[in-house]
């Protein structure tokens, strides 16, 4: 837990640095609001046994609640992060990082904007975490929905088969191409000549470069959408460069993403494995954030289609999760499970009334401090509790120091002691804690 | 179509009976039933796809929380999870929904208020409860005997809903508790402590904390003649008598007891004479010796307990928030010990308002027997814990800040980047990432070419207190014009020494550690 704190907490703050406000939804929606957004993926959303109410099903993403959000309280502009569960009835994989609920980290800008600016600061945000949280090199894949409808389009595709081959494409990060260029054949039906021009396309990816090639190209070129998301596509590397990110990102080709809603750019990040990390298990994770730009969800649920344009990302928080708990394993990194900075301890009997009142006053001064629960507990038992914890400095009471009106107080690790007058044992205490 | 408008009416009909039944609250069984045929009519009505009209809301008794809102649940959570950790507590999560076996039979009569998950061919599943059970069953799981943890989660009933007094059907529960085998009342006196500093932290009013002991309830109907089978039924009777919102007066309860419940009227009349104290250690004092609860070995067990946990309240500076109240009975099955309930006393000058800051705001209790339940062989792990009722509390916090007219500010963004001129866009892009580069919060208008009026607007209606401005002329002269959109004064800053000025001004460290 907290490994997931601190994860947590540099996500939130990468999106507070950003002016996001946070927001917050109910677990379940009603049904109707979530059937049908979702496309191939409806049937694995977890639905509340009807009680004689309304019928709700739990949230299956943090992007639908957010449209529904909008439409409802009829918001035009809204830059927003989400961070909360979500569930999925899908097949749960526990060694990759993959649960039935999973928490999301959602970032969403809404609103008619100029183009592509919020777009880019979306990606800023998505290099800012995964540099923040030190996982190693990564890659952000772009590509544009319009680009892969132009491109199917130009190959040959009918406009029948353009979802199937769009997820047959998207599995392409996992399996090589003649694999794909056979399911697409083979069990989708696909005309083998349409699956080779399509080939010569995915297989690219590169920089600015392959952009500006790509308008060149004397298919591509003829397609009205595919140019739509090319001009996008250029207008974003130019940002990214201002934003000084530009060498993390690659337009490539062969990105597809699942969800239906995406109607412009579209984005996933991926970690590169090191060399260094060879002899670990291939942590084949997959992407760990990802997202796009969705001008028409909030549409379908506005009364009169009223349209907000949406872009935003979501970051695949128990995938890293899982990735920095099997590296402090590795490492046998220890971590501590509470923040107390101070425990109560005597070396005789019968002083706990003492123990309750020092402890009090610690407490009272916001000093996060802790004790035994035990009558009459024995020195050691108390010094070896602050080890096995953490916890850096003890104060010790007992029949001389009360007679003397002192406190004594001893450092954990170095084991020094000194007795310091009743009166001022909580200033001295809180000079120390500042000082580490 | 008449055939299904027809079908419709009578769903609507079979609808409200059900809802009807549910209010007089019916039986069980009764309910069940009509519930059943409510469903065999949905079903006959099978999809409607001419009705395209779309309902734009969340479920009955659940709501969104708006940025406002959020920025007011996050005041509140810090405060209560800094007490938690400043008493060394370590936290936990467990998943929304649990097996409906584990959750069954651990409510009483509650259990018909919770959320079942469709069978849809896997394991039964229901939405938690409280999280004082998945803790249960989690210290069962994991055969820990001790720990002290909080969980800070959402938890789901299908009650009645009442949103303007803050009870929703999907609500956040604040739970700190402490398994395991200690020396009597330490533990439940921490528990009492925390709940003191976190009430007073909020600065949500005076408050006092009800005491009792399951024991002594039990000590007391015994010798007062209340039969075995009656007491949780009395016990929930005696219960009103303590909520101070419903006001509900000892001869509505008495009443309550002798004519629905079947009390004998001088049983009732016993029970009165002892649940209308409520006092100090010294009512304590006074029990013990009372001739006929003396003679009740619960109750001196309980008896004994308060008299130790007065005691170590009093070493905690706080037994003047505390009375033990013998009217506290606390609906829940569980408790085994202590029971305790914090109410908010309203003021004076409150009199005029809705009563929105009176009532319960934090609770808990003493339950050893609850683990039990769930180890194979039965083993026992005491535990006492404490449970903050935070969404009354995030009322109660609005409206104070409203009332001081305190902005509620819901981003923490420090400087937008703005422009003077046009053209000017990339200039921005270039500076607003580096200041988040290191570390600043930093927004920019996404527009190519916005006026600087607009820009400032935008800073004073979401309290950004800095601007940055990039013009054609400081370009030139290396310099950022940046000013505080309060006081209106503007200074020209060297562009390489801007965001160290930026950190100066906004209190923060110079490296982001």
């Amino acid at each position: 837990m907290v490994v997931r704190e601190k994860i947590l907490d540099l996500v939130i703050s990468c999106f507070k640095r950003h002016g996001a406000k946070g927001m917050d939804t109910p677990a379940f929606e009603l049904k109707e609001t979530l059937t049908e957004k979702y496309g191939e993926d409806s049937g694995l959303m977890y639905d509340l046994k009807d009680q004689g109410g309304e019928l709700l099903s739990l949230r299956y993403d943090l992007t639908v609640p957010f449209a529904r959000y909008l439409a409802m309280n009829k918001v035009k502009k809204m830059k927003r992060y989400h961070v909360g569960k979500v569930w999925r009835r899908e097949s749960p994989t526990i060694v990759q990082g993959r649960y039935r609920e999973f928490c999301q980290c959602d970032f969403d800008i809404a609103g008619q904007f100029d183009p592509m600016i919020p777009d880019a600061e979306c990606l800023k945000i998505m290099c800012e975490i995964l540099s923040g949280l030190q996982l190693g090199d990564f890659l952000i894949k772009v590509n544009d929905r319009r680009i892969v409808d132009g491109m199917f389009a130009v190959c040959g595709v009918p406009e029948s088969k353009f979802r199937a081959i769009c997820s047959s494409i998207d599995k392409l990060d996992k399996m090589a191409w003649k694999d794909v260029r056979h399911e697409m054949v083979v069990k989708k039906g696909l005309a083998p000549e349409v699956a080779d021009r399509i080939g010569d396309y995915v297989q690219c990816h590169g920089g600015v470069s392959l952009v500006e090639q790509m308008f060149q190209d004397p298919r591509l070129s003829q397609n009205k959408q595919a140019l739509e998301g090319l001009g996008d596509l250029k207008l974003l590397f130019e940002y990214l460069t201002l934003f000084g990110i530009a060498d993390k990102i690659s337009f490539d080709l062969s990105l597809a993403r699942g969800l239906d809603y995406y109607t412009g750019v579209i984005y996933e990040a991926v970690l590169l494995q090191t060399p260094t990390q060879a002899g670990e298990e291939p942590l084949n994770v997959g992407s760990v954030a990802a997202g796009g730009r969705y001008d028409g969800l909030v549409g379908m649920f506005d009364p009169k289609g009223h349209k907000v344009p949406c872009v935003g990302l979501s970051i695949g928080v128990e995938r890293i999760f899982y990735i920095v708990e099997q590296r402090m394993k590795t490492k046998g990194e220890k971590v501590r499970t509470t923040e107390t900075q101070v425990f109560v301890a005597t070396p005789q009997k019968n002083f706990l009334q003492e123990r309750l009142k020092l402890i009090a006053e610690l407490w009272d001064s916001g000093i996060k401090a802790e004790m035994l629960y035990k009558n009459n507990p024995k020195l050691l038992t108390q010094l070896h509790y602050c080890e096995s914890t953490g916890i850096p400095l003890v104060v010790i009471i007992g029949e001389q120091e009360l007679k003397e009106g002192v406190i004594k107080i001893r450092s954990v690790a170095s084991r020094e002691e000194v007795a310091i007058k009743r009166e001022n044992f909580v200033a001295e205490i809180q000079k120390r804690l500042s000082e580490s | 179509m008449a055939e299904r408008a027809a079908l419709e009416e009578l769903v609507k009909l079979q609808g409200e009976r059900v809802r009807g039944l549910k209010q007089q609250k019916a039986s069980a069984e009764l309910i069940e039933e009509e519930v059943a045929k409510l469903l065999k009519l949905k079903a006959q009505l099978g999809p409607d796809e001419s009705k395209q009209k779309f309902v734009l809301k969340t479920p009955k008794g659940t709501r969104d929380y708006s940025p406002r809102q959020m920025a007011v649940r996050e005041k509140v959570f810090d405060v209560i999870i800094r007490c938690f950790k400043r008493h060394g507590a370590e936290v936990i999560d467990t998943p929304v929904f649990e097996l409906k076996e584990t959750l069954m039979g651990k409510y009483g009569e509650d259990s018909k208020l919770i959320y079942d998950l469709k069978d849809q061919g896997g394991e039964l599943l229901s939405l938690r409860y409280d999280l004082t059970v998945p803790f249960a069953r989690y210290l069962a799981m994991n055969k820990l005997t001790n720990i002290k943890r909080y969980h800070i989660a959402k938890v789901y009933r299908r009650d009645n809903p009442a949103m303007t007094r803050g009870r929703y059907r999907e609500f956040y529960q604040c739970d700190f508790d402490i398994a395991g085998n200690f020396d009597p009342m330490i533990p439940d006196a921490e528990c009492l402590k925390i709940m003191c500093e976190i009430l007073s932290s909020l600065q949500i009013g005076d408050f006092l904390v009800k005491v009792n002991d399951r024991r002594i309830l039990d000590g007391m109907f015994a010798i007062c003649g209340v039969s075995d089978s009656k007491f949780r039924t009395i016990c929930s009777s005696v219960d009103k008598l303590d909520k101070v919102t419903t006001q509900v007066s000892w001869e509505e309860v008495k009443n309550e007891m002798v004519g629905e419940k079947g009390l004998a009227p001088e049983v009732a009349d016993r029970i009165g004479d002892y649940v209308q104290q409520h006092g100090g250690v010294s009512l304590v004092e006074q029990l013990l010796q009372d001739p006929k609860l003396s003679q009740n070995k619960q109750a001196l067990e309980g008896l004994g307990d308060l008299k130790l946990l007065f005691e170590y309240l009093t070493l905690f500076g706080i037994d003047d928030k505390i009375s033990f109240d013998l009217s506290l009975a606390r609906g829940l099955d569980y408790y085994t010990g202590v029971i305790y309930e914090a109410v908010l006393l309203q003021t004076p000058a409150q009199a005029g308002e809705e009563p929105l800051g009176v009532g319960s705001v934090a609770a808990g209790g003493r339950y050893d027997g609850l683990v039990g339940m769930f180890d194979p062989k039965g083993r026992k792990v005491p535990c006492v814990g404490l449970s903050i009722g935070v969404e009354r509390i995030f009322s109660i916090v609005e409206q104070r800040l409203e009332a001081l007219e305190e902005k509620i500010r819901t981003t923490e963004t420090q400087v937008l980047v703005a422009s003077a001129q046009k053209k000017l866009l990339e200039e921005r892009l270039k500076l607003v990432s580096e200041l988040w580069d290191a570390g600043i919060k930093a927004e920019l208008l996404y527009k190519k070419n916005p006026k600087l009026l607009n820009q400032l607007q935008y800073c004073e209606e979401a309290g950004i207190p800095l601007v940055a401005i990039i013009g054609e002329q400081e370009l030139k002269d290396g310099v950022i014009k940046l000013r505080s959109v309060t006081s209106r004064e503007e200074v020209d800053v060297r562009r390489e020494d801007l965001v160290e000025e930026i950190k100066r001004r906004t209190g923060q460290p110079l490296c982001i550690c």
